[in-house]
């Protein structure tokens, strides 16, 4: 089981390689510097196509192990990857390249630190996903929060210094509490090592207060009702790419943080908080979605939907079901490139109107009909229309929901009606209707740089809506042996009689 | 000859320092007073400070005794010694340039410096109540001389009576309990003093109790714990700025030193007593350091916080590693003192770098000082920009860098020893301030740019280097320092 460097700290860590090249580029090489970052999410995704490929899907352990000595002690660095953590890698992987691209002309001030920033991101993200251990998760986990509070600050819009302080103290907030907790399990089972804590029994009440503290991160960062309100804030004035990013990367690292920490090592909390978050869940999906109808700015609007479909995304994940966790993670994947490739959207007529007013737009269809395709392809996508990717995971969570509790799964299903108006409301307000704005009259449709972006988008969004399998396989060994771990250890306290 | 080589050969470092000191005063005395020989004379102080490293470093493993007992060498007084004299070695080389800006270049400074270090070495390595106040009071008489060097700058000149009156202060209180101790244990040796205090029922005797507490205070002033943190804005923000560095790291790990050889090993009998002292001391510091630097506009005086508040978190390695009741040291134990041990040395780094960041904050008017300064750095020197905000982002105890690991292994031992109220306290301070510390990030990444600073100064420049490729490179490496700590916190508890 021990192995030095492999493939996995090879994606991980080559990113930082590219972001060192740019640094010893000088202050004027613009173009080599966008060129160096291009070239090297490539490379990271093609390795992380090739972990896909080799990923045996029968395997419900993790995969392509690395272990060496780091910390000293018990504490060591260990890599890895299963069903739940192998798509969010190529997932990030995935989305960096067209996040350079998506800023190719929309970052012209200070692009050689804006690439170096985007890249040592990406190494972050990369790991948070891939680490075996509690500390080296969490120093992943909180690092990112440096090149992401740097990346609002310096190249977002107007309140942008509001946003930054407020995404950077509301995540650290919630992490500090998941350390301490981290700390207390160590002490309690003597190692940070994830595979072994899976398996180690916490008594019930220590897990409670973990799970509390495990909460206050994932929750923030999730990010669930109340504690969403920095996400609209840090969406609306991140830079294109840097909104692509917190919504279809760090948002899921709430998500993949419960499944891989909350349910199998605190399955008896969990049991405890379900109806807690399915609560907040429900209340994130109506609530918000009424919030989202009421928007005037369109980034805010997304920002607010994305609050929404993560409900369902905790919904899916407290049914304990296969059902639930298997739709919890798609829609998470699904979200990734859905939410993405909406502020994308947002992107292309930001960059030549410069203005987010929902109201500052209209009748682009007669301008930009290539947009108004793609974008609603990702609109109905949003909505969750069968066939689009965004459906598979709402039905599949919904499902689970409906075991576990059936008003929890009717209030939910309000939800998708209320995206399906607030979605449809924003497009019918930007595409249709007559274009009577002067300032659109000139406006220019899609470049070749923007449908290269746009193209894979596109493909993976339909053919996920229809053929959902080669995520779901994935995932579904993985998935099986989570459920049967957690209720192995449910009849197990309950034979014992402990709470 | 020999055979009294190798009986001083323990205080081998100290030795060094003292005649180096008096030659390198003689040699000032002599030689043409100018700019060039003040210099010279600094260098050589390196030069003596990096022999005296060396000869501490080089101290066969093992325990010592020498003068009656009253001095001690052993793993860990050997670790601070190489810390302590590296730091003095740090602060003096970034110290040339400035000096001879601000055209106070003076062969006494150096002098002083190798005389509060030789102190700093007794410090380290006082067995003795007696040896602890010599060593503390050499070290502190250097150091309110130093902090008044330019005798001729109101500012430096406050500082240094300030000092020097609250200093004396703090002394009195330590001679008071250090007599109270005596009158207990019926020695000064901490042999003797951590017999008479592991007897049964020494922890109710009022007099023992009592004059831990007046040692304690004493000692918390050096450190600048709060509440005895007052003298610490002020001074560094009177002080010269090289002055100031020298003030925050090398006399601060040594005093932190000192506590930790009083505390362990002096009072290991009365644990459960200091260690609530010290609870105290350090939420007190982590809160204040962390809200009154909130509202400081002057990048020194948020230095200091900063270091009150740092001083907070290295005492909650010390809470930890109380032993408990005169039983032997549980293995948490020395993981606190473990923790204060990698604490320190990440805080030493930190600090100097920062102070030489600071010293790079020059105009063509001359130097400055304020905040707002720095705004838009990022624009004007992304290097310099850079550092700073390695260092801000590591004071803030952010992953992957240095500052994490600090706090970290403190925290580790906290919640190993149950010392829940003090680790969460902890960390939600930290919170708090990383708001003052991202503020300057954000300062100079997001503002608009002001005047271009004039070249950084090649010296502070150099410290700006070393101090920053360690706190973000420790990550990639940790094990060799966490493994040194360790084996120096265990000769702690022998």
């Amino acid at each position: 089981m021990t192995h030095g460097f492999g493939v996995l700290s090879f994606i991980v860590f080559f990113p930082l390689v590219g972001a060192l090249l740019i640094a010893s580029l000088n202050q004027e090489a613009k173009g080599n510097a966008r060129w160096i970052a291009l070239y090297t999410t490539i490379i990271a995704f093609g390795a992380s196509l090739y972990l896909w490929a080799n990923f045996d899907k029968a395997d419900a352990g993790f995969q392509f192990p690395e272990e060496m000595e780091w910390l000293g002690g018990s504490i060591k660095y260990k890599m890895g990857v299963d069903g739940i953590s192998i798509l969010f890698v190529v997932l990030t992987a995935f989305l960096l390249p067209l996040c350079i691209l998506a800023s190719w002309e929309a970052i012209d001030t200070r692009v050689k630190e804006y690439m170096i920033a985007f890249l040592v991101l990406e190494t972050l993200m990369l790991g948070v996903f891939c680490a075996l251990d509690l500390v080296l998760f969490y120093l992943f986990f909180e690092g990112g929060l440096i090149p992401m509070f740097l990346i609002i600050g310096v190249w977002g819009g107007k309140r942008r210094v509001y946003a930054s302080f407020k995404f950077f103290l509301y995540t650290l907030l919630g992490s500090v509490l998941m350390l301490l907790a981290m700390m207390a399990m160590y002490w309690h089972a003597g190692t940070t090592d994830i595979p072994t804590l899976l398996t180690h029994k916490l008594p019930g009440d220590m897990q409670w207060w973990l799970w509390l503290a495990f909460f206050a991160s994932f929750a923030v960062k999730m990010p669930m009702w109340p504690v969403h309100t920095w996400l609209p804030d840090a969406h609306v004035e991140a830079p294109t790419a840097g909104s692509v990013i917190l919504a279809a990367v760090l948002l899921k690292m709430g998500g993949y943080g419960f499944l891989r920490f909350s349910l199998p090592m605190f399955p008896l909390a969990s049991q405890e908080f379900a109806p807690l978050v399915f609560a907040l869940s429900v209340i994130a999906i109506i609530y918000t979605s009424l919030v989202a109808l009421a928007q005037e700015d369109v980034k805010k609007l997304i920002a607010y939907s994305s609050v929404a479909h993560m409900g369902f995304v905790t919904m899916g994940i407290f049914t304990f079901t296969v059902q639930g966790l298997d739709g919890a993670i798609f829609q998470m994947l699904s979200h990734g490139l859905v939410s993405a490739a909406l502020f994308l959207c947002v992107g292309v007529v930001y960059d030549r109107m410069h203005t987010r007013e929902i109201s500052a737009y209209g009748g682009l269809v007669n301008r930009m009909p290539l947009y108004a395709f793609v974008f609603m392809v990702f609109t109905l996508a949003n909505v969750g229309l069968p066939g689009t990717s965004g459906f598979v995971g709402e039905f599949l969570t919904l499902v689970g929901a409906f075991k576990a509790n059936t008003w929890v799964a009717f209030l939910a299903s309000f939800g998708v009606v209320l995206s399906a108006a607030y979605a449809l409301y924003l497009y019918r307000r930007m595409i249709f209707g007559p274009l009577e704005k002067p300032s659109l009259r000139a406006i220019a449709d899609m470049n070749y740089r923007e449908i290269l972006v746009f193209t894979p988008l596109v493909l993976l969004v339909i053919l996920f809506g229809f053929y959902p399998a080669p995520l779901l396989d994935v995932t579904a060994v993985s998935v099986k042996k989570l459920v049967s771990n957690y209720e192995a250890a449910l009849r197990a306290a309950s034979a014992l009689n402990v709470r | 000859m020999n055979q009294l080589v190798s009986i001083y050969w323990p205080a081998g470092p100290e030795i060094v320092l003292v005649v180096g000191a008096m030659a390198l005063l003689m040699l000032g005395v002599f030689r043409p007073e100018n700019d060039r020989e003040a210099e010279g004379i600094g260098w050589l102080a390196i030069g003596v400070l990096g022999a005296a490293a060396w000869l501490a470093y080089d101290q066969p493993a093992g325990r010592q005794l020498l003068f009656g007992g009253a001095f001690v060498v052993d793993g860990f007084a050997r670790f601070m010694k190489v810390l302590v004299f590296a730091a003095s070695a740090g602060a003096l080389l970034m110290s040339f340039d400035y000096m001879r800006e601000v055209k106070a270049q003076k062969f006494e400074y150096p002098v002083l410096v190798l005389l509060a270090t030789a102190g700093m070495g007794m410090m380290i390595s006082a067995n003795d109540l007696i040896s602890l106040y010599l060593g503390l009071e050499l070290q502190s008489l250097a150091l309110y001389v130093v902090a008044a060097i330019r005798r001729d700058d109101l500012r430096s000149s406050e500082a240094g009576l300030k000092y020097f009156v609250l200093g004396a202060l703090s002394s009195g209180m330590l001679l008071y309990g250090a007599s109270l101790i005596y009158g207990f244990a019926g020695s000064t040796g901490f042999a003797a003093i951590a017999a008479a205090s592991k007897a049964t029922g020494a922890g109710e005797s009022i007099v023992l109790v009592v004059g831990l507490v007046f040692v304690l205070v004493g000692l918390a002033f050096k450190i600048s714990a709060v509440p005895f943190h007052m003298w610490t804005p002020d001074v560094y923000e009177g002080a010269p700025t090289p002055v100031a560095a020298f003030f925050a790291a090398a006399p601060k790990a040594a005093a932190v030193a000192l506590l930790m050889r009083v505390s362990i090993g002096a009072f290991g009998g009365v644990g459960p007593q200091w260690q609530q002292v010290v609870t105290a001391l350090a939420i007190a510091s982590m809160g204040l350091g962390a809200f009154a630097a909130i509202g400081q506009t002057n990048i020194k005086r948020l230095l200091a916080y900063s270091a009150i508040g740092n001083v907070g978190y290295m005492l909650i390695g010390l809470a930890a590693s109380a032993p408990k009741g005169g039983v032997p040291a549980p293995p948490a134990a020395t993981e606190g003192a473990r923790g204060m041990i990698i604490y320190l040395v990440i805080y030493v780094a930190m600090t100097l770098g920062a102070f030489a960041c600071v010293l790079a904050m020059r105009r063509p008017q001359g130097m400055v000082e304020d905040i707002e300064e720095l705004s838009g750095l990022a624009q004007t020197n992304l290097g310099l920009a850079s550092v700073l905000a390695i260092l801000l982002f590591s004071l803030a105890g952010l992953p992957p860098l240095a500052g994490f690991f600090a706090k970290f292994y403190v925290f580790v031992a906290a919640v190993k020893e149950g010392l829940w109220p003090l680790a969460v306290f902890g960390v939600l301070a930290s919170v708090v301030g990383a708001y003052y510390y991202v503020r300057i990030v954000k300062i100079m990444f997001f503002d608009a740019p002001k005047d271009r600073f004039l070249a950084v100064p090649s010296r502070a420049g150099l410290i700006m280097a070393l101090t920053g490729l360690f706190i973000l490179l420790y990550v990639v490496w940790p094990a060799p320092l966490v493994e040194a700590a360790d084996a120096a916190a265990r000769t702690l508890f022998q």
